[in-house]
C-alpha cells in the first residue's frame, strides 16, 4: 500500500499528490512515469513523474480528472492509501548534447515539462519554455516553471493571463525570429504535439515529443501501448515515452485512445450518480 | 485384477453451451468413487514409464496405489514429494505428452487418467487436508527470486524449505505469472494459485509486487542489498506480432493484452473498471493454448461467432487436445489452413474483417512437420470486429539489458546450463525466460534444479 503524504488542488481540474514510494523515488529520472492502481477493483494508469525527493522517499503526480480512476483519486486524502505504486518505467529524456532547448507545455503536460526543464536548468542547459493554458484558472506550476527556465512565455488561450494565444503560434514567431535550438519538447494533448511538430519541421529542429497511449502493465508484456513511429511499431510504454515527433503518427495515437471511450462515459455517469466517489475497503 | 475398462472415467463438467457463458470451471473434478475407480486402472508397471515422461518424476504408481485404497492424504504426500503445484499441474499439464502419453494402458485404449487424479488428490488436501506449515529455522543465506510465475514459484519454496530468506520480486500488482494472467478461470481458479501463495509466505518467503527488475531495482543492485545469490524466472511475455497491414487497428488485441485485461483485471466482472470490447465477432490468430483461450474468453464475454484461425492443420495444433475439444464443444469455429494476409478498418479505424489465404500442406520443415504454403488467389474475409493475436510470445529484454555480463541467444532467451547457471556467477534463470514459451511443469523443473544448483553454490561460497 501506498501512503498520499500530500495533496493540493491545483484548480477544477487538476490535483497534485506527493505518495510515498521510496523504491520509485530512489530510481525516478525527469521523463520516466509511474502506474498506478486504486485498489483491487481499479485500472492500472500511467502518470508522469512529476518530481522526486529520495530522502524523504516521495514522487509527485500532477494528474487531470480524466475519468473514472483519476477522478476517484482526486477524492481520496492526505493519509488515505493507494493499491498499488510502480515505477519508475520508461525511458529518462535523453539530454546528452543539448545545450539549448525549447519546451512547449499543453494544460497538464506542463506537469510533464515541468520535471525535464528542471533537471535540465539544474544541468546548466539553456532553457525556455512555452507553457499554454485554456485560461488564467486552469494555469499550474507558474513560480515552479518560472524558477526552473531561463526563459519562460505564459500562454492562454484567451488572454486572461500572460500572452492571448496558442503556444504554436508562439513557437512559429521565435523560430521566424531567428530562434534557434538543439532541441524542441513538446508535451500535452497528442493534438497539440501534432501541431507543435508541423510548426518545426520546416525549421528543421529536432521535436521530441512524450507519447501517451493507452497503457495496461507498462512492461512491454502487452502490446496495448503500440505507436507507429517512423513507419516501425514501438511499445510506448518500453521504447518510449519520447519519440523523434516528425516521425509520429498522431492521427493514429488519437483514434487508438479514443477506444474505449464510448464505455467510459458510461463509466463515469456510474461513479457520479452511483458511488459518489472512492471505494473505501 | 486391474479395471480393463479401454476408457478413462469421464470427467464430470459443465455442459457445453451452458460454460461458454460463465467464467466458472469447465471441469468440476472426479468424486471419490471416479478416483478410486479410476486408480483400480493403473498396472502398477514394474519400468514406470509414465514416471519418465513427467518432467518433475512424480511417483505416479506409488500415489495411485494410495488413492485405490482411498488413502488420499497418503497420495498428496507421495505427489508434494516432488511436485509442490499439483493443485494446477492436474488441470493445465499437456498430459497426452508427458505422463499419460507414455502409460502403457494408452497402447489399447485410453491412458491411465494421471492429471485427473492428481487433480483430485489435490483438491481433496485442499478440502480436508491440514497444511501444518513448519517455518523453517533461517540459515541467513538470502535469494532473490525475479518473477513469481511456476518457476519462481518453485524455486522460492525448495529454497525457504532449507531456511534460507527468499525474497520474490514481481512486476504486476498480483503474484502468479501466467497462472494468474495468462490462464482463465475457468480453466485454472485464481483462488488456488492465491493459496499456493500464501503457503509459501506461511514458510517465510517474502513477495514485493509492483517491482520491476531492470528498472525499480537492477540485478546488480540486489547483490548489493545483500542477495548471495539470484533466480531470474521472468518468463516470455513479450508479445509477437503478425507484421501485416492492419494490425493497429482498434480492436486487435495481442492475446496477452486481452487475457490481462480479462484474467488479472476481471474485465468480465461488472464491479472492477478494466474496459475490454464488446466484440460480436472475433477472429483469432494462432493454435495453441494461449489462442484457445483467448477464444474461449472472447465467447464468454458474450460474442457471437469466434474463430480460430491457424495456418496448419488440426494435427499441427499445439494447444493441449483436451482444450481443442472443449473448444470444439463450445462452438468456436476452427478455420485450419488458414493464413491472414491482412486485417480490414472501416472509417473509423476499426476492425472489420480479417483477409485470409487458404494453405495447403508441403514438404516438412526443420520442425519436422510439413510447411504450409499459400494458395495462389485463395483470399478470402471473415466478417470480424476484432482480432487477437496468439501466435507465440519471447523473453522480454529488459532484465538482459540492465545486467551487464548476461548471455542471451538470438530468441533473446537467457543462456544457461544444465544447472542453470548463467554466464554470471550466482545469478540463476529457468522457465519460460530460458526456453522460450513452455509450458508449466517444465518451467517448474526448471526452478527447482535451480534450487539445488543455489543451495550448491552457497555452500562452496
Ligand atoms: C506515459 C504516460 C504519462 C501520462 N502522464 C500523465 C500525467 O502526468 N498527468 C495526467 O493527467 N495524465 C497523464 N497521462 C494520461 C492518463 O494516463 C490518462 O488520462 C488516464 O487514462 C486517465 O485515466 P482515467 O481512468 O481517469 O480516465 P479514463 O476513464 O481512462 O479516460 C478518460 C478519457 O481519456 C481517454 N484516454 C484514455 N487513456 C488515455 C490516454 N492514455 N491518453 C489520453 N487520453 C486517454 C479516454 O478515451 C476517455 O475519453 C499519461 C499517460 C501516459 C501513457
Ligand atoms: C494463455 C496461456 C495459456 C497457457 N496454458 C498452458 C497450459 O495449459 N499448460 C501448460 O503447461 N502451460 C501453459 N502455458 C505456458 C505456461 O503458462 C508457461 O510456460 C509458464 O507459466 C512459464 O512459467 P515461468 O515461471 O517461466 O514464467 P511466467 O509464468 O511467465 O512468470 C514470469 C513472471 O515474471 C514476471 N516478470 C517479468 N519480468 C520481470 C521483471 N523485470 N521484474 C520482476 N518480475 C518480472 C512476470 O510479470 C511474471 O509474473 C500457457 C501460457 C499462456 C500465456
Ligand atoms: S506433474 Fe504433470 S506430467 Fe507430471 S504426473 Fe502430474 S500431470 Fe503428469
Ligand atoms: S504406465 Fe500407466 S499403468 Fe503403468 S504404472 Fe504408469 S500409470 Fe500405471
Ligand atoms: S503497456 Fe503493455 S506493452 Fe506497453
Amino acid at each position: 500500500m501506498y501512503q498520499i503524504v500530500t495533496k493540493r488542488r491545483l484548480n477544477d481540474i487538476e490535483t497534485l499528490m506527493e505518495i510515498k514510494a521510496p523504491a520509485v523515488a530512489a530510481k525516478a529520472r525527469a521523463g520516466q512515469f509511474i502506474m498506478f492502481r486504486l485498489d483491487e477493483y481499479g485500472e492500472r494508469v500511467p502518470l508522469t513523474i512529476a518530481g522526486y525527493d529520495a530522502e524523504r522517499g516521495t514522487v509527485t503526480i500532477i494528474f487531470q480528472h480524466m475519468g473514472r480512476s483519476t477522478k476517484m483519486l482526486a477524492q481520496m486524502e492526505e493519509g488515505d492509501y493507494i493499491s498499488d505504486f510502480v515505477g519508475p518505467m520508461g525511458k529518462p529524456t535523453h539530454m546528452e548534447g543539448i545545450e539549448r532547448v525549447m519546451i512547449v507545455g499543453g494544460g497538464v503536460g506542463c506537469a510533464i515539462g515541468y520535471p525535464i526543464a528542471k533537471e535540465m536548468h539544474d544541468k546548466g542547459i539553456y532553457v525556455e519554455m512555452i507553457a499554454g493554458f485554456k485560461n488564467k484558472d486552469l494555469v499550474i506550476l507558474e513560480d515552479e516553471m518560472l524558477a526552473a527556465t531561463d526563459k519562460l512565455y505564459l500562454m492562454t488561450d484567451d488572454g486572461s493571463h500572460g500572452e492571448k494565444g496558442f503556444v504554436t503560434a508562439k513557437l512559429q514567431e521565435l523560430l521566424e525570429s531567428g530562434a534557434k535550438y538543439d532541441a524542441v519538447y513538446a508535451i500535452g494533448p497528442p493534438i497539440m504535439m501534432k501541431f507543435t511538430c508541423a510548426t518545426t519541421k520546416p525549421f528543421g529542429v529536432k521535436t521530441i515529443v512524450s507519447l501517451n497511449p493507452i497503457m495496461v502493465d507498462a512492461t512491454g508484456m502487452c502490446g496495448g501501448c503500440r505507436v507507429t513511429v517512423g513507419g516501425e511499431v514501438k511499445f510506448a510504454c518500453v521504447d518510449g515515452p519520447e519519440f523523434d515527433g516528425h516521425q509520429v503518427d498522431f492521427d493514429e495515437l488519437m483514434r487508438r485512445n479514443a477506444f474505449y471511450k464510448p464505455d467510459e462515459a458510461e463509466a463515469n455517469e456510474h461513479i457520479c450518480r452511483l458511488t459518489g466517489g472512492v471505494r473505501h475497503g | 485384477m486391474a479395471n480393463m475398462s479401454p476408457k478413462k472415467n469421464p470427467m464430470p463438467e459443465q455442459e457445453p453451451l451452458v460454460r461458454n457463458r460463465n467464467f466458472e470451471e469447465v471441469a468440476t473434478g472426479y468424486t471419490k468413487e471416479m478416483a478410486m475407480d479410476e486408480a483400480t486402472r493403473c498396472l502398477n508397471c514394474k519400468t514406470k514409464p509414465c514416471v519418465s515422461g513427467c518432467p518433475v518424476n512424480v511417483r505416479i504408481p506409488e500415489f495411485i496405489t494410495q488413492v485405490a485404497e482411498g488413502n488420499f492424504e497418503e497420495a498428496y504426500k507421495i505427489i508434494t514429494s516432488t511436485n509442490s503445484l499439483p493443485a494446477v499441474c492436474g488441470r493445465v499439464c499437456p498430459q497426452e505428452n508427458q505422463c499419460e502419453g507414455q502409460c502403457v494402458r494408452g497402447k489399447n485404449g485410453e491412458p491411465v487418467g494421471i492429471g485427473r487424479m492428481e487433480r483430485f488428490v489435490a483438491d481433496w488436501h485442499m478440502a480436508n487436508g491440514k497444511d501444518q506449515t513448519v517455518v523453517p529455522k533461517s540459515n541467513g543465506h538470502k535469494v532473490a527470486v525475479i518473477g513469481s510465475g511456476p518457476a519462481g514459484l518453485t524455486c522460492a519454496g525448495d529454497l525457504a524449505k532449507d531456511g534460507y530468506e527468499v525474497t520474490i520480486f514481481e512486476t504486476l500488482h498480483t503474484p502468479g505469472g501466467v497462472l494468474v494472467y495468462g490462464i482463465p478461470e475457468f480453466r485454472l481458479p485464481k483462488a488456488i494459485v492465491a493459496r499456493e501463495i500464501e503457503n509459501l509466505k506461511a514458510m517465510g518467503v517474502k513477495v514485493e509486487t509492483n517491482m520491476v527488475i531492470g528498472r525499480s531495482v537492477s540485478v546488480d543492485e540486489l547483490f548489493e542489498q545483500g542477495f548471495e545469490a539470484v533466480f531470474i524466472g521472468s518468463g516470455a511475455g513479450l508479445p509477437q506480432f503478425l507484421h501485416i497491414p492492419g494490425e493497429n487497428l482498434l480492436g486487435v488485441y495481442s492475446a496477452n493484452e486481452y487475457l490481462t485485461r480479462i484474467n488479472l483485471m476481471k474485465a468480465y466482472k461488472k464491479e472492477y473498471d478494466t474496459p475490454i470490447a464488446k466484440s460480436k465477432a472475433v477472429a483469432v490468430v494462432g493454435g495453441g493454448n494461449v489462442a484457445m483461450d483467448s477464444a474461449r474468453c472472447a465467447m464468454r464475454l458474450g460474442a457471437e461467432k469466434v474463430y480460430i484461425v491457424y495456418r496448419r492443420s488440426i494435427e499441427e495444433l499445439p494447444a493441449r487436445a483436451e482444450e481443442v475439444h472443449h473448444a470444439k464443444e463450445e462452438q468456436i469455429d476452427f478455420r485450419l489452413l488458414n493464413n491472414p494476409v491482412a486485417i480490414h478498418g472501416d472509417e473509423n479505424g476499426r476492425v472489420s474483417a480479417i483477409e485470409c489465404v487458404e494453405m495447403e500442406l508441403g514438404e516438412p520443415d526443420a520442425s519436422g512437420r510439413r510447411r504450409p504454403v499459400e494458395k495462389k488467389g485463395s483470399n478470402f474475409k471473415l466478417d470480424v470486429d476484432t482480432v487477437i493475436i496468439a501466435i507465440g510470445t519471447s523473453p522480454n529484454p529488459l532484465i538482459k539489458s540492465t545486467t551487464e555480463g548476461l548471455e542471451t541467444n538470438q530468441k533473446g532467451c537467457i543462456v544457461a546450463d544444465d544447472s542453470m547457471a548463467t554466464s554470471r556467477p550466482g545469478v540463476f534463470a529457468g522457465g519460460d525466460a530460458v526456453t522460450g514459451a513452455a509450458t508449466v511443469i517444465k518451467a517448474m523443473g526448471a526452478g527447482k534444479t535451480a534450487a539445488a544448483s543455489i543451495r550448491e553454490y552457497l555452500n562452496k561460497k
